[in-house]
């Protein structure tokens, strides 16, 4: 069938119902079109599992941070409806239930990570205070009647049980005609009075609680609601308020004062506005990249390149963690499609068990990668001729290689973190206030190298004893989270030097007797001569006591200490063999994928076609083909 | 300037703190008295009397004419050199960007500089035509007199023998304005004559790209229309602000005016147009090829992204519509497949969803509202998870979908877990339709796919800048009715017709209102009621012979 026509536009393909049924199976898709296809069943098993454990992980972090938003929204939820429960005469509580309360909830310009964060909160509501939660859009209500319309025929889906759907379901369709606050608040007497008598929900038993659970109404995009309609919302609202108990959730995308901008003050005066701050994004993207990339539990890791691109991505275009996430998927799919060792990307007993099935081709990949090959150029001969030609070697070779990467990157990231610790407090930051940036710079280049290194260092030859204690502290902990048994001298040599530097406080005070006797001694009668004589010595003596202060020595010896650590531990992945098997570096791929530049395509392509024609004829390692 | 102020200070030997104003100060006295002087030369000259110049007037020019070349000589490397290695990756300073254009003088004199040394690889081009033969004459004519200072400079310093001969023009430039803006125009019909020619000859030859460049340089330069002595006045104050802006410019990429109309072959009817363009014969079509077997391979790898929920968006230069199916016939034949042309004019969303829940989803009801239409395939998408939708959408950017709404709609579709989109955008400001939020919804992964193929059967339903528009399918459909008319129908039509030409130069005019019209009619005994003379008209609006206006009748 032709997809041209002069009379319409849509084509419609619908192959035989016999046919259809024959569903590919994703795996194909992965196997097929390209060269390298060792393992590849394998290989796509193991990204969808690592895919998946990801995905969970960063699901549950979410949930995490968002807990304490949400246990201070339920806790102002339930104060303020309380007020309503009473029904007291007082007159404070009369003026009060005249006003709306409000929580006004500011959570950043990152906006498509809201709807995540306003499912889980509607979920929570629906759990913990009330059945009755409406989320509305700006797009769904462009008048007053949408409005109350959209409002309306959530809440009757709301209320809607297993037993009455039907009939309910019924009920909208007929009343989808017109809506008025009057008749919504007839409609709440009626289902609030109704689950009175019966009283049998005992599924969810907190919102029973309370005769009448409030309403709460969630406005996901407050900026973007037409100022009309919100504003007769409010005073319609605040007029039924005693018989509708109506609880308003405002989300804001930039700054709370949009509310008064918004709302004229006799509008805004019918509000009991309450702020609630979400986390930052950024906060956020640090706990993410902590809890999926600086840690084992993931073998999958990023290089420099990609990290940055991800990173700045995120910094500069839209401050969205789902599309951090989507940038990291879509790496470990790439790693996976593009690289055929990567089948060893997996938790170290797999792998290595992995390994003793490796064919012909395989082992061959091994040999070709090039930090194998300077690996092998550095042994000595014989060990090199095996390491060629023996497969039997080359697998056990490869099994402690992979044992040693693990190693390697267990203490890589405890000393990271260590470093981070004594670093993130610096003035000026020289190494940067997240350990995003100091993990990048790691895997730069050698952290050693750099001057920011330097003078972090000199810095910390700096600090007063205090803060270097209490930068100890927190660096032991982070040794004694970790299980690991490798860097347990480590933490043994933090305690001790905590341990001197606690000691210290006591020999501090010998030390100001010791002065004070000098003092005195001073203070003695003598001739002029002898005087000068007395002063030389104990100016000489004081500037030998500055240099060689108890705690000066220790300082520098702990500064020298984690020059050691960094030297030891934070070495280039690139130094490691192997590393290409867990690393995804092909960070032009990426980029273009996620970040295109269509500008920069056309022009290219207009002002120098060769750039397209000529280069691929010379060779197929084109742009796409990663690596 | 700043040169000029070291070589004083050299000079000078001695060390002394000048303050940034006195600096000034000297700078615009010295530049001044220059001009002042070139001033009283150019008059000298205009008297045709001879008169040798002063030395220090003719070395000023000398500085500044080097300069210039620096400058010019910069520039031009800059554009071969973007030329050469303009690849995908080194930034977006050197892409077109918005420009504003210089100042008209200085483009004049740029341009002047710019036109020599092209010059004379145009004139050795084309020497074979006739054209240019009657070029030269009409330049030694327009500057003999210029030429006869140019002589006698000759004879006495070696200045001008050795300067270039940028100098010489730049010399004549400013003295003979009337003549260059000839001259300027007569260079601008040469080279559309080239061009023309090379149209004619239908030759499929890459033209030296030098070459072009140079011809649009000279096309591209203003013609200057001050006076000269106005434009001294100017350059005194205003010539550091503009060597600031100069020097920190960064654009040098000039806007081509050469434009269609400037093609001296009028324009051509579809069939020969047609024809024409039918005997050019592809290019780098191996090359091609190659590459769309590089594009080919990436098949598997779309299919495998889209079922893990990513979308795809093809982007870069050519029609990608054989590409996308290519790969509609080699992956999706087993699959429901809906293929939307957003290129034809007649598309709406409204189209896109009625042909998913009528053919796809065999549903045959009514919906309210698009909205509607929305939800319930959503809907229906989510209770069926076997259900699976493959979306093509060529130029998903197009008038009628590119509007908020339908990418809104779209983007929603899209974001389901079992519709499958894969879409390809032209526009150059494609990227700009999705806001942070619908690309979350689309979930894009991009791909670039450069194919230098045809946009023919995108642009089939457009008319081709290059056709006559004749307006003869109007007419001949008029004339056809017209023919069935009854004669009084015939002249109630004449009537408003006459009218109407008779105003159509008044800008005010909105129309002529039922009750005039109708007064018309009568006094010309064409109607006795208003009854007829309105289903009358209501016959002509049925064939959309005219337009009418509720708030007029």
């Amino acid at each position: 069938m032709a997809t041209s026509s002069v009379s319409k536009g849509c084509f419609v393909f619908k192959p035989d119902f016999k046919k259809r049924k024959i569903s590919v199976p994703i795996e194909d898709y992965f196997n097929k079109g390209k060269n390298e296809s060792e393992d590849s069943k394998l290989r796509f098993e193991t990204y969808q599992l690592i895919w998946q454990q990801m995905k969970s992980e960063t699901e549950r972090l979410q949930e995490e941070l968002n807990k304490n938003l949400f246990d201070s929204l339920i806790e102002f939820l339930q104060k303020s409806h309380s007020g309503f429960q009473k029904n007291s005469r007082d007159w404070g509580c009369q003026i009060k239930l005249r006003e709306i309360p409000t929580a006004a909830l500011v959570l950043g310009v990152n906006v498509t990570d809201h709807d995540l964060t306003f499912r889980s909160l509607t979920e929570v509501l629906q759990n913990n205070v009330t059945p009755y939660v409406v989320s509305l859009q700006a797009k769904d209500c462009p008048d007053m009647k949408h409005f109350l319309q959209k409002l309306a025929s959530q809440l009757m889906d709301c209320n809607v049980d297993v037993q009455s759907k039907e009939k309910e379901s019924v009920q909208v369709t007929q009343k989808k005609i017109h809506y008025s606050m009057d008749s919504l608040s007839t409609w709440y007497m009626s289902v609030t009075q109704k689950t009175d008598v019966k009283m049998p929900r005992k599924k969810r038993t907190p919102p029973s609680q309370w005769q009448s659970p409030p309403v709460v109404l969630i406005l996901k995009d407050m900026e973007s609601f037409t100022t009309k309609v919100l504003q007769d919302f409010i005073i319609i609202s605040s007029q039924h308020l005693h018989e509708f108990p109506l609880i308003l959730i405002f989300g804001i995308a930039t700054s709370p004062v949009v509310v008064h901008r918004m709302l004229p003050h006799a509008v805004s005066s019918l509000l009991c506005i309450e702020l609630f701050q979400s986390l930052s994004c950024k906060e956020h993207l640090t706990t993410v990249l902590d809890k999926l990339l600086l840690t084992t539990q993931f073998p999958f890791k990023l290089s420099e390149k990609v990290l940055q691109v991800l990173t700045n991505i995120f910094l500069y275009h839209d401050f969205s963690i789902q599309n951090f996430i989507k940038g990291l998927q879509l790496s470990l799919l790439e790693h996976f499609y593009s690289q055929p060792l990567s089948v060893l990307c997996c938790n170290l007993p797999e792998a290595k068990r992995r390994i003793n099935f490796l064919s012909d081709n395989q082992c061959e990949n091994i040999r070709r990668l090039p930090s194998f090959r300077r690996y092998v150029e550095k042994q000595a001969s014989e060990k090199q001729v095996a390491l060629l030609t023996n497969e039997r070697f080359l697998k056990e070779e490869t099994q402690s290689l992979l044992e040693n990467l693990h190693v390697y990157h267990t203490n890589y990231f405890l000393v990271l973190r260590c470093l981070h610790q004594f670093t993130s407090s610096l003035p000026k930051y020289p190494l940067g206030r997240q350990i995003r940036e100091l993990y990048c710079t790691c895997l730069e280049k050698n952290i050693r190298d750099s001057e920011e290194y330097a003078s972090a260092l000199q810095l910390l030859r700096m600090l007063a004893k205090d803060e270097l204690m209490a930068m100890l502290q927190k660096c032991f902990k982070v040794f004694k989270s970790s299980s690991e048994k490798q860097l347990g001298n480590t933490a043994k040599r933090i305690e001790e030097f905590l341990a001197q530097f606690q000691s210290l406080d006591a020999e501090a005070k010998e030390e100001e007797e010791d002065t004070s006797e000098s003092q005195s001694k001073g203070l003695q009668k003598t001739d002029l001569y002898h005087l000068q004589k007395s002063l030389l010595e104990m100016k000489e003596l004081r500037r030998a006591s500055k240099r060689q202060t108890k705690f000066e020595v220790l300082r520098e010896q702990l500064v020298s200490f984690i020059d050691s650590l960094a030297r030891e531990y934070l070495l280039l992945p690139e130094t490691q063999p192997l590393h290409e098997v867990l690393y995804f570096s092909a960070a032009h791929t990426l980029r273009q994928h996620l970040n295109a530049a269509p500008r920069i395509a056309l022009h290219t392509a207009l002002n120098n076609p060769y750039y397209y024609l000529k280069v691929s004829t010379s060779h197929l390692s084109f742009h796409f083909i990663s690596q | 300037m700043m040169s000029k102020l070291e070589s004083k200070e050299d000079k000078m030997l001695e060390v002394q703190f000048v303050g940034d104003d006195d600096v000034l100060n000297h700078i615009l006295d010295r530049e001044g008295g220059a001009k002042i002087k070139k001033e009283r030369a150019q008059l000298l000259v205009n008297t045709k009397k001879i008169i040798k110049k002063p030395e220090y007037d003719l070395e000023e020019d000398d500085q500044e004419v080097l300069k210039d070349q620096n400058y010019v000589e910069v520039l031009g490397r800059h554009v071969q050199e973007s030329l050469k290695n303009g690849s995908a990756t080194d930034g977006g300073n050197k892409v077109y960007s918005f420009q504003n254009r210089k100042h008209p003088e200085k483009m004049a004199k740029l341009a002047s500089e710019l036109a020599k040394t092209p010059r004379k690889s145009v004139s050795s081009n084309l020497k074979s035509d006739p054209e240019i033969t009657i070029d030269i004459p009409q330049c030694s004519k327009g500057h003999s007199a210029s030429d006869k200072v140019q002589l006698k400079n000759n004879d006495k310093s070696e200045f001008l023998s050795t300067a270039p001969r940028g100098l010489r023009k730049r010399l004549i430039v400013p003295r003979f304005h009337s003549d260059s803006e000839s001259e300027y125009s007569a260079s601008n019909s040469e080279d559309d004559e080239g061009v023309a020619q090379e149209c004619e000859e239908n030759t499929n030859e890459v033209i030296l790209s030098e070459q072009i460049q140079a011809q649009n340089r000279v096309v591209s330069a203003p013609v200057c229309k001050e006076t000269p002595s106005k434009k001294m006045r100017r350059d005194k104050t205003s010539d550091l602000v503009e060597e600031y802006f100069e020097a920190h410019s960064s654009s040098k990429v000039l806007t081509s005016d050469r434009t269609l109309q400037k093609l001296k072959r009028a324009k051509l009817d579809q069939q020969t147009l047609h024809n024409l363009l039918s005997k050019v014969s592809p290019s780098f079509s191996a090359e091609l090829k190659q590459l769309n077997q590089q594009y080919e391979q990436l098949f598997h790898k779309w299919m495998l992204q889209l079922h893990l929920g990513f979308n795809i968006v093809l982007y870069g230069l050519g029609s990608k519509r054989d590409l996308l199916e290519r790969f509609r016939t080699t992956m999706l034949q087993d699959c429901i497949h809906v293929v939307i042309n957003g290129f034809f004019p007649g598309i709406s969303v409204k189209s896109i969803l009625n042909s998913i829940t009528e053919e796809v989803l065999n549903h045959m009801g009514t919906f309210r509202s698009v909205l509607d239409q929305l939800d319930w395939i959503i809907n229906k998408f989510k209770e069926e998870s076997s259900l699976e939708l493959f979306l093509l959408i060529h130029n998903l950017d197009s008038q009628m979908l590119r509007g908020d709404k339908s990418q809104q709609i779209i983007g929603q579709l899209s974001s389901l877990r079992n519709i499958y989109l894969i879409a390809s955008i032209d526009h150059l400001n494609a990227p700009l339709m999705w806001d942070h939020a619908k690309q979350s919804l689309y979930n894009w992964l991009w791909y670039e796919t450069t194919t230098y193929s045809h946009y023919t059967e995108e642009t089939s339903y457009e008319n081709s800048l290059l056709v006559k528009q004749s307006g003869s399918l109007p007419l001949s459909s008029l004339t056809h009715v017209l023919r069935s008319l009854t004669p009084n129908a015939r002249g109630i039509f004449r009537l408003l017709i006459k009218y109407q030409l008779d105003n159509q130069d008044n800008p005010y005019y909105i129309g002529l209102s039922f009750q005039d019209f109708y007064q018309q009619c009568r006094e010309a005994f064409l109607v006795n009621s208003d009854l007829t003379l309105r289903a009358q008209l209501t016959e002509f609006r049925d064939h959309k012979l005219i337009r009418t206006k509720k708030n007029i009748w």
